[in-house]
């Protein structure tokens, strides 16, 4: 019993640490968090980077660290390459505090590669799609740069990959 | 050690021209650009990391993924020389990135089937960054091509000028050769990258050209006098000040 409440305490206080450059949405939001196994005092935290390049890896592992040592525990953190983390791990609880911050949510699955084709955007402000792409990288390595042409406002977009 | 050496040459593609396209911040044409090159460079430069980081394992001599970017010379650098090609201008670069994501972006597909598990880690990652390098550079290849006389003669002269180091890439090192199952086998990805290549060109109004005098030599570390450079300034800081960290 006190290795499931353990089990728990360690999920919780891992899942909760923000993305350091989407700090809307926490690491269990977008599906980066794997796992967190407790094994006596030790937890391990096995995370996996959204971006072969994301510079926010090492800064995310340190926080996951951080906040495991916070709740009592020895903690280490191991990241996890294979299988490659994909948006659809985007939790619908992420998809909907993503769009409220003001960035569109990826639309639909991964997988569907279409070299030239274009997806329709809805604005996260007005929800229509009378959206244009101002730029396919934006802020960070993963979001593009959308207009809407209906309300004016400018957004970023959380890429599909 | 086969394997090693062949992670090896794999991640200095990545690295050199990683670094090649992180020349382009604060100089691109416009901000979009600014942005997107970076952006492209750190995808590569990530990719190089970890593949970097498993050579340093598979070697087992105590290097790490720094030691093996910083501390060895140009005939110890194992990338293509399509990689190392000076940025040039605007539609030279462009070429080059498409020329390189149409042939790695079918490579990591491959290698998702990889009996090596990093590798089929690196590969699923890799191969989305990838698909998108090819959409990005291939747009800008179609809109000099098909654009201005001016922006057409100068996407003509980055073919006639580029063309001759894409041979290379479908070759097989010594080391590489030798990985039957490991890593992808070069020459079978020649029809993608043909598909893609030809597909962008029709839209840009651009030849294939023919080329009389392919040219190889990387993986053999036999480079052109641009790469020391690079290496110079890339390499200055560790150096200088060997150990520096911050």
């Amino acid at each position: 019993m006190v290795a499931v409440l353990d089990q728990a305490r360690a999920w919780d206080a891992a899942a909760a640490v923000p993305d350091p450059e989407v700090p809307c949405v926490t690491v269990a939001d977008l599906g980066i968090l794997r796992e967190v196994i407790v094994d006596g005092e030790v937890a391990v935290a096995r995370v996996s980077p959204t971006y072969s390049g994301c510079p926010a890896v090492m800064a995310i592992e340190m926080a996951v660290e951080a906040a495991l040592r916070d709740a009592g525990f020895e903690a280490r953190v191991e990241r996890v390459m294979s299988p490659a983390w994909t948006t659809d791990w985007i939790t619908d609880e992420g998809r909907e505090k993503l769009r409220a911050y003001g960035i569109a949510p990826p639309v639909g699955a991964a997988g569907k590669r279409a070299l030239f084709g274009e997806v329709e955007v809805p604005c996260p402000r007005c929800a229509r799609v009378t959206t244009e792409k101002i730029s396919e990288f934006g802020s960070t390595a993963c979001k593009a740069q959308y207009r809407c042409t209906s309300c004016g406002e400018p957004f970023d977009y959380f890429k599909c990959i | 050690m086969a394997m090693q050496a062949a992670v090896l040459e794999l991640a200095d593609d990545h690295l050199i021209l990683g670094h090649r396209l992180s020349e382009w911040c604060g100089h691109a044409p416009m901000l979009e650009e600014d942005l997107a090159l970076p952006n492209m460079a750190l995808d590569l430069i990530g990719t190089a990391r970890a593949l970097y980081d498993y050579a340093a394992r598979l070697e087992g001599k105590g290097r790490s993924e720094d030691d093996l970017a910083f501390l060895r010379v140009e005939r110890e650098y194992r990338n293509l020389l399509l990689c190392e090609r000076p940025n040039g201008d605007f539609a030279q670069t462009m070429l080059r990135q498409l020329y390189f994501a149409a042939f790695m972006e079918p490579y990591w597909q491959a290698a998702t089937g990889s009996s090596d598990e990093v590798i089929r880690g690196v590969a699923g990652k890799a191969v989305k960054e990838m698909a998108y390098h090819i959409r990005h550079a291939g747009e800008w290849v179609i809109r000099l091509g098909d654009g201005t006389d001016e922006s057409a003669a100068k996407m003509r002269a980055a073919v006639e000028e580029l063309h001759r180091f894409t041979g290379e890439m479908f070759e097989e090192s010594d080391a590489s050769a030798a990985l039957e199952g490991m890593l992808p086998r070069r020459a079978d990805l020649r029809a993608a990258w043909d598909r893609v290549i030809g597909m962008v060109f029709s839209e840009a109004l651009l030849e294939v050209p023919e080329v009389r005098f392919p040219q190889t030599g990387g993986r053999q570390g036999l480079h052109g006098e641009q790469l020391g450079h690079l290496l110079a300034e890339m390499q200055y800081l560790q150096r200088a000040y060997p150990g520096a960290t911050w």
